[in-house]
């Protein structure tokens, strides 16, 4: 067997622990969508194109609220912004990703794919393309399979309220909140922006809350004493 | 939202700027701040926050805006949340939610 098919398939091994933990919420991806008003093409098209589990589902949340369709994309942009941070931090370790390849490896730098790459550098493997794309290619093709399986599914639910489907998007991105928690001055910004949004929400009225907030928990981060921090182990714990 | 622009739906327009968006985030970490010798702390404090700043947004008005059941079932999330895995916690949640709804509260 050549190098290069070994790491494509030692990445396809190390993708099979993500590939499971992702799955539920893959799924979810899908059942919502339908509910929140896409189609199902629509649906499978989103997590394809976009293939960022945490900003899909804020997307279907406004989809679900109809707000301004660049209030949406905006949101989308917000939340996926972490991934500014780990495109840099990675970027300067792929030095045996070439050229036109490594603008096909950012594609696919999802939580838990920057999380194996950086721990896979850290412990002295080689970061080829063959192991990154052997660890994204299973995590991608079931990704955008369970939205359309979700979907299918979530079409046959007549009231999805009767088993709490409309709500499971908040205990989701509480999740998503507390696996930050690592991150510097994660308290106090978590603290700033429920408060914010709160206040923001019942003067204001949806959709300002998301900005309002997240204004407000931005710049208690910056006005507050600096500490250093880890982005690598609250990607690892991130679903997608 | 079925209304279209330039004949395809605007749900079709969302998704193809969103996958724009995201795929700028991915690259331009790489493009952008390696150039850059170091980037103020300030800024980078800003950018780590966005995320969960973003995300709380989301959780807190429907902590407080729902009913008792919803409110129950976010705040001992929370609590369990701090201890256990996430799929845990969103099975524990999912399923207290469904029975808080049938108690009637």
């Amino acid at each position: 067997m050549t190098t290069s098919r070994r790491h494509f398939w030692h990445g396809a091994r190390d993708s099979l622990p993500i590939v499971a933990s992702a799955a539920p919420f893959g799924l979810l991806f899908g059942a919502l969508a339908v509910d929140n008003g896409l189609s199902i093409g629509e649906a499978v098209l989103m997590s394809a194109m976009l293939y960022a589990g945490a900003s899909q589902m804020v997307g279907i949340e406004l989809f679900g609220a109809h707000v301004a369709p660049w209030l949406v994309v905006f949101s989308v942009f917000a939340v996926n912004f972490r991934h500014v941070l780990y495109s840099a931090a990675l970027g300067r370790k792929m030095d045996l990703i070439p050229g036109w390849r490594k603008a096909v490896a950012f594609f696919f730098l999802v939580d838990p794919q920057f999380a194996a790459a950086e721990t896979r550098y850290e412990v002295g493997k080689p970061l080829t393309f063959a192991w990154y794309m052997g660890l994204a290619v299973p995590i991608y093709i079931f990704w955008v399979l369970e939205a359309w399986a979700g979907a299918l599914f979530g079409n046959l639910i007549a009231h999805p309220e009767a088993i709490g489907l409309d709500f499971v998007l908040s205990i989701y991105f509480l999740g998503l909140v507390l696996g930050f928690r690592k991150r510097a001055n994660w308290l106090p910004v978590v603290i700033a922006s429920g408060l914010g949004s709160i206040l923001a929400y019942w003067l204001v009225g949806s959709p300002w809350h998301v900005s309002l907030g997240a204004l407000v928990g931005v710049c208690v981060a910056v006005l507050l004493p600096l500490k250093p921090d880890d982005p690598v182990a609250d990607a690892a714990e991130a679903p997608l | 939202m079925s209304n279209d622009f330039l004949g395809v739906s605007v749900n079709i327009w969302i998704i193809i700027a969103g996958a724009l968006v995201t795929y700028a985030t991915r690259v331009g970490g790489h493009l952008v701040l390696s150039r850059v010798k170091r980037i103020p702390p300030r800024v980078e404090a800003a950018l780590n926050a966005v995320p969960a700043a973003v995300l709380t947004t989301l959780v807190a008005p429907a902590a407080v805006f729902n009913g008792p059941a919803e409110a129950l079932t976010l705040g001992i999330c929370l609590v369990i949340g701090l201890r256990i895995p996430m799929m845990a916690m969103f099975g524990i949640g999912w399923a207290l939610i469904v029975a808080l709804r049938a108690a009637g509260l």
